[in-house]
């Protein structure tokens, strides 16, 4: 099964239907997915700490929730997972394309790419990067079930390995 | 903005609207003076206060709307935390949701941290940018009947409603407690949700 498809599939089985994301061209298949499903409600954020804010009222109303970003829009949100998700044990469920690694041309991703788990662990939010595809189904209901049973934010940084990246990317490296 | 509006006083009016709150209303309130003066108007189950992540109280008060269509939402937001991320209101306006209200609290003042100016302070005008942004129903609030006027008929436009409100430079009247996990506890409680209330007898 496709990543996008596994990441559906698992999101049904656990009630996540809230899904707030800012575009991303690696997760253009899972947004198509989400977006074009009556399941899931999902709402396009400007910025990645809205789509935070959003999925954390979502919980408090009792819908679970996902808010879907690249590397870059990762770097917008320390504060709100600072001062909001963690202290007020938000299980929200974070989906990061990782962007600015294996094959990227843009700069400005690079570097941003960097402090990315760093800055997770420094928040002590759990977090898995996915490169398998056999092992996708196991770690993301896995690690849902344990974000809402002891109410705290999981991440799953999606690497080029298990969607193979940029697609643009790709394009303009081999010219 | 008509300059006839009257100028208000935030914790008397954050009073007034929650004596006219009869329906388990959810209020998210942002950091600082806006949540202080809704503790300090009387705590209820269904209401949440901010501690840190400025900006982001209508995002939180639009995913509760989303999550309970059937409960009125409102979100308590000062103009120096709306400026810091006015996108949110476009995402209002795309959603459209029916049960939410917001109301802004303007004194064109980081009021917290020195009273440093605001862009409201100047020349920017919320109705004006809540209109451009998409949310028709976005008014100024003239004086005390208009204000229970406009709360009383905020469902009417079938969408949601921005209460754009003139205030003083006063300080919030109290202090909320600061404690996340048991604000979000007691939140979820008000709403029917969660499972702590057998730890409560």
């Amino acid at each position: 099964m496709p990543w996008s498809e596994t990441f559906l599939d698992v999101f049904k089985k656990n009630d996540v239907r809230f899904i707030s994301y800012v575009p991303d061209n690696v997760l253009t298949p899972l947004i198509k997915g989400v977006t074009s499903d009556n399941y899931f409600i999902s709402v396009n954020a400007t910025r990645e700490d809205e789509a935070m804010g959003m999925v954390a009222g979502a919980w408090m109303g009792g819908l679970k929730g996902a808010v879907m970003m690249q590397t870059s829009g990762f770097a917008v949100t320390p504060n709100t997972l600072a001062s909001l998700i963690v202290p007020y044990q938000i299980p929200a469920i974070l989906v990061i394309s990782e962007r600015g690694t294996m094959g990227e041309f843009n700069i400005g991703q690079v570097a941003v790419a960097r402090i990315m788990r760093p800055t997770l662990d420094t928040l002590s939010v759990e977090n898995h990067t996915l490169d398998d595809e056999s092992k996708l189904p196991f770690i993301l209901d896995a690690s849902i079930k344990q974000a809402v049973k002891t109410q705290a934010p999981v991440a799953f940084i999606l690497s080029p390995l298990l969607t193979g990246g940029n697609p643009v990317a790709h394009a303009k490296l081999s010219s | 903005m008509s300059e006839s509006n009257k100028i208000f006083n935030r914790t008397e009016l954050t009073k007034r609207l929650v004596g006219q709150l009869k329906h388990e209303e959810a209020v998210v309130a942002g950091i600082g003076n806006t949540n202080f003066d809704l503790f300090a108007a009387g705590h209820r189950p269904q209401n949440f206060y901010m501690l840190g992540s400025m900006g982001i109280a209508i995002p939180i008060a639009l995913g509760v709307a989303i999550a309970q269509p059937e409960r009125g939402v409102i979100a308590l937001e000062g103009d120096g935390s709306l400026l810091m991320g006015l996108g949110c209101l476009t995402t209002v306006a795309t959603v459209r949701p029916r049960n939410l209200t917001i109301i802004v609290m303007d004194n064109g003042l980081y009021q917290i941290t020195g009273k440093q100016t605001t862009a409201t302070g100047g020349g920017t005008d919320i109705v004006a940018v809540a209109r451009g942004c998409g949310i028709a129903a976005s008014h100024w609030v003239h004086d005390d009947t208009h204000f229970d006027e406009l709360i009383a008929r905020r469902f009417d436009d079938g969408g949601p409603v921005l209460l754009a409100v003139k205030i003083d430079d006063k300080p919030g009247a109290a202090q909320t407690p600061r404690d996340p996990a048991l604000i979000r506890n007691r939140f979820m409680k008000g709403l029917g949700i969660g499972s702590g209330g057998v730890l409560d007898a």
